[in-house]
């Protein structure tokens, strides 16, 4: 991370972006994205920011919020990643591949399990996955304290959204406004 | 989970009711316009009060079910729904309503960012709103490590999970590979 984070604003020199390595890999992903986008998100900001430098760690960050802040669905930060790197092309190479999974296996597991319903692999896999599901988002969630945060505010603003988001059932956006308001006043 | 979902089954074949590719649509476009911050409460309010189409036994049932699969859970969701009224036809319409207006949004946003993305003033506001992002998902971890059953096997998996993908930074696919199955056959063994 350290190295990352020290060449960060100036800009480290773009690879051309491989869309067709990228639209695989982000294909092979979704296969194993049990857990869903958050679950994936360490291994995309590995292959994008550290392996191939397509994105610095802030930019990474910021994409990631943005799509945050959008409507629609947590994932839609893959769309924004492909769009700032290819346009349109880029939208379709990290888009499409998430539709895969979506409409081969999760059709064929319907079937299965409604043919049937009481299968004690399905139970076996969703017991046994869901401790590595929150391991992986919890990589996901230090990943990104790393990449934001560079010093004591921004991580006292992380920690009070953890408070508040256990304690108060409020709409996030709240959460994220009072932060823009802050950081434009200087705070972060 | 100690329903029979084929009874659920049974239930559906009985009482589906009908709905065209275009109402799939348009439902699964609302769902997906107003949804900040995690679509499966809106996704809930209206296949199951709005629109009635499902109980709440059969959308907790489907709903299990995408978490159990890979990809986003309220998109597998959206496309056993749309597949379960209408077919491939209201698969797609489903998936199209419900990925199709958020991706234009994000797309805009990606114009903005392009052009506006440096100035300082929006420079700004991004690093507080990324440390807010990095809250919310640290307390989603929370939340889910709340409900996971006390015993270790589970703070294992888990443990390993998060030191070889956050900490050694290995590839995904390698952990999952090397973690899975032996996970998926520890929680097997166990209800034994």
């Amino acid at each position: 991370m350290g190295r990352v984070r020290g060449v960060e604003r100036a800009r480290v020199v773009m690879e051309r972006v491989d869309l067709t390595a990228l639209f695989l890999h982000f294909l092979a992903l979704w296969f194993v994205a049990v857990g869903g986008p958050s679950a994936i998100l360490p291994d995309v900001h590995r292959y994008l920011v550290e392996v191939h430098h397509l994105l610095t760690n802030t930019e990474f960050a910021e994409i990631y919020t943005l799509a945050q802040v959008a409507p629609g669905p947590n994932v839609m930060y893959v769309t924004l990643i492909g769009w700032h790197l290819a346009g349109w092309k880029g939208v379709a190479a990290t888009t499409i591949p998430l539709l895969v999974p979506a409409t081969t296996l999760t059709l064929l597991v319907g079937h299965l399990n409604e043919r049937y319903p009481d299968a004690r692999i399905f139970r076996a896999i969703r017991r046994g996955l869901m401790p590595m599901t929150i391991g992986l988002v919890f990589a996901s969630a230090t990943i990104l304290m790393r990449a934001v945060n560079h010093d004591w505010r921004g991580y006292l603003i992380t920690l009070l959204t953890v408070v508040v988001a256990l304690r108060k059932p409020w709409n996030p956006l709240w959460l994220f406004a009072a932060a823009a308001l802050a950081g434009m006043m200087g705070f972060v | 989970m100690c329903y029979s979902s084929l009874e659920t089954v049974e239930q559906t074949e009985s009482q589906k009711p009908r709905v065209t590719p275009l109402a799939l649509f348009l439902a699964f476009s609302r769902i997906s316009l107003s949804s900040f911050g995690g679509a499966i409460f809106w996704a809930r309010r209206q296949l199951i009060e709005k629109q009635r189409w499902l109980t709440e036994r059969e959308f907790l049932d489907l709903f299990t079910l995408g978490q159990l699969l890979p990809g986003p859970n309220v998109l597998n969701l959206t496309v056993m729904v749309g597949y379960r009224f209408a077919g491939w036809t209201g698969a797609a319409a489903a998936v199209a309503g419900f990925l199709g207006w958020p991706c234009l949004v994000v797309v805009g946003m990606g114009v903005l960012y392009q052009h506006y993305g440096a100035l300082p003033q929006v420079q700004m506001a991004l690093a507080g709103m990324s440390s807010v992002a990095a809250g919310l998902l640290l307390a989603t971890v929370i939340k889910l490590a709340m409900v996971l059953p006390r015993r270790w096997q589970s703070w294992l998996f888990g443990a390993l999970a998060f030191v070889g993908v956050g900490v050694m930074r290995w590839p995904l696919l390698w952990v999952i590979g090397a973690l899975a199955p032996w996970a998926v056959f520890a929680a097997w063994k166990e209800r034994e």
